[in-house]
């Protein structure tokens, strides 16, 4: 497993970069505003990139399907714009969560938040229309569907400690 | 009324017309010429100010300039999360002190050196202290360079200046209304006890109050985040805390979705007001002082370029960032710019020195065409030094 390194940039996001087989340093910053930016270090300074590459919208979801991300999440993006009143987001549990360890049932989303999860993704699998007794792993990102005020409210739950 | 005959509104909207083209105009040449337009502001508030001062629409502008200094701060704010801050606090602590020591001390002494009373030299110091997180961001981006391994050393050294700043400025305004000194003494800690408290609740409760405030209309949006702000700033100016820093503090309390939304709805407002901001400031300077500031100017600018650069190169090295990147932290550290220019307005309005506004704006206007060109330049200049180095040192026998 390739270790990653993460680098908090305030005001801007967060940058991640590891060392490829070869010695060649890659990074991705991601933007809050959603926009990556693809990093290449150069050889001679392993400070600097050599190259940066700024990708958002399609030109960033194309790069994805080339490198094989996953197809469900454009579907799901597709679907956000559909449906008035209804928004769609990821959530994902950190590793102090006090959801990890517990089923998906026993959060009560549904009932407490009026929100739905449609699927999780867990490292590079996705589990769409997860069981209720799915149990809920650290870094597990909950793909939910609901009105804003109630995804709101779901991501407390999940981020509570 | 606009709508009637009544022709006495029509002078100053003449006139504030006549200011905004100008700093369109402004704002063209530095998209052009890839500097930040801030300076080109201050130029143009220097040039009204000496050919044609404006007369009817001076009252709004001044209006304006106060919000321009508020939305800047509260975007300020936006930029930054609580677990941000409290990160580049402790991963930074050590440079920003030496960032403190080394770069307030020469503005100070200058300052003193000139014959000003202490308050003054002390706003001189802020003026020095401070990076203008504008023009480095501007820089950073434009050279490709936020993805460098020196990056994270820049920023948290920006967002320390700016915790810096919060206390600072409160401290500044409460000396500034000049009561007695053990009244003094009192309101000063009154004050910064108060802007910790407020500093403490906007992290601690910021994701309540921002769900508090989420609503799906832009509209209702804007109008709910520009009432916060307007009137949380009101508010501490009146609690001799500083508008500018209840504007921050709103902007640290937001969060999340409303903080993202607020940013996009804001900007432009900010981006207006904010010019005119600087343009009021150089409105206020007396142009005829600037060529006898611009030496001390000048001699201000190469030390504390200097020391920036030392605090960069010192604070990148912690982080295990090769000389290059030593270097390239330390020349972007050194673009000073607007919050400068805040700190040296709060001294032209309180009336306290002759010579603050013109050293400042001439300070100013001199490292913002300098810093970007260090920054620009930086690996060159430290590839030309090695060289000069290795040709020194005696050839092998």
């Amino acid at each position: 497993m390739t270790d990653v390194e993460e680098t908090l940039l305030p005001g801007v996001g967060a940058r991640h970069d590891f060392t490829t087989t070869e010695g060649q340093r890659l990074g991705v910053i991601v933007h809050r505003t959603g926009v990556r930016e693809l990093l290449i270090y150069g050889q001679d300074d392993p400070d600097a990139c050599a190259h940066t590459l700024r990708l958002e919208g399609d030109n960033l979801r194309v790069l994805v399907e080339l490198l094989g991300g996953t197809q469900i999440v454009e579907r799901l993006a597709n679907l956000q714009y559909s449906v008035e009143g209804l928004a769609i987001d990821w959530l994902s549990l950190p590793a102090n969560s006090a959801s990890i360890g517990t089923t998906l049932g026993s959060t009560a989303m549904r009932t407490r938040t009026g929100v739905s999860i449609v699927a999780v993704l867990r490292g590079e699998a996705t589990i769409p229309s997860p069981e209720p007794d799915l149990v809920f792993e650290a870094h597990d990102v909950a793909v939910v569907v609901g009105t804003p005020e109630g995804i709101l409210q779901a991501d407390a739950i999940l981020q509570q400690e | 009324m606009i709508l009637g005959a009544d022709s006495s509104v029509a002078p100053a909207l003449i006139e504030l017309g006549l200011v905004i083209v100008g700093l369109a105009v402004m704002a063209r040449v530095a998209g052009r010429t890839g500097f930040s337009p801030i300076p080109l502001y201050l130029l143009a508030g220097l040039v009204f100010g000496a050919v044609a001062e404006p007369d009817f629409s001076e009252a709004f502008i001044e209006l304006g300039a106060q919000i321009g200094v508020i939305l800047l701060l509260f975007m300020l704010g936006l930029e930054y999360t609580g677990s941000e801050l409290t990160a580049s606090l402790r991963t930074g602590f050590r440079s920003g002190l030496l960032d403190g020591a080394l770069n307030f001390t020469p503005g100070l002494i200058v300052g003193w050196l000139l014959g000003w009373g202490w308050l003054a030299a002390a706003l001189l110091g802020g003026v020095t202290y401070i990076s203008s997180s504008g023009v480095v961001a501007k820089v950073l981006t434009d050279l490709g360079r936020i993805g460098n391994r020196e990056t994270p050393a820049i920023l948290s050294i920006l967002v320390i200046e700016d915790l810096v700043m919060a206390f600072y400025l409160p401290l500044i305004a409460v000396l500034l209304v000049g009561s007695g000194t053990v009244a003094a003494v009192g309101s000063i800690l009154a004050a910064l006890a108060a802007a910790g408290a407020v500093l403490f609740v906007a992290i601690r409760y910021g994701e309540v109050m921002s769900r508090a405030i989420f609503h799906r209309s832009d509209e209702v949006l804007l109008l709910t985040t520009l009432g916060i702000v307007l009137l949380v700033a009101g508010a501490a100016e009146r609690l001799q805390v500083s508008a500018a820093v209840g504007a921050f503090f709103v902007g640290i309390a937001f969060s999340g979705q409303v903080a993202k939304r607020a940013e996009t709805l804001v900007t432009p407002l900010r981006d207006f007001f904010a010019a005119t901001f600087f343009v009021f400031f150089g409105l206020q300077i007396d142009v005829g002082a600037l060529p006898g500031a611009l030496p001390i100017a000048a001699g201000l600018a190469v030390v504390t370029a200097a020391t920036k650069v030392f605090t960069g190169w010192w604070a990148a090295r912690r982080r295990g960032v090769a000389t290059r990147g030593r270097f390239r932290a330390g020349a972007a550290l050194v673009a000073r710019g607007e919050f400068s220019i805040v700190i040296a307005g709060l001294g032209v309005a309180a009336g306290l020195e002759r010579d603050l506004g013109p050293l400042s704006a001439a300070y100013v206007l001199i490292l913002a065409l300098a810093a970007p060109l260090l920054a620009r330049y930086s690996d060159e200049i430290v590839a030309w030094s090695l060289r000069q180095a290795a040709r020194r040192r005696p050839a092998p026998a």
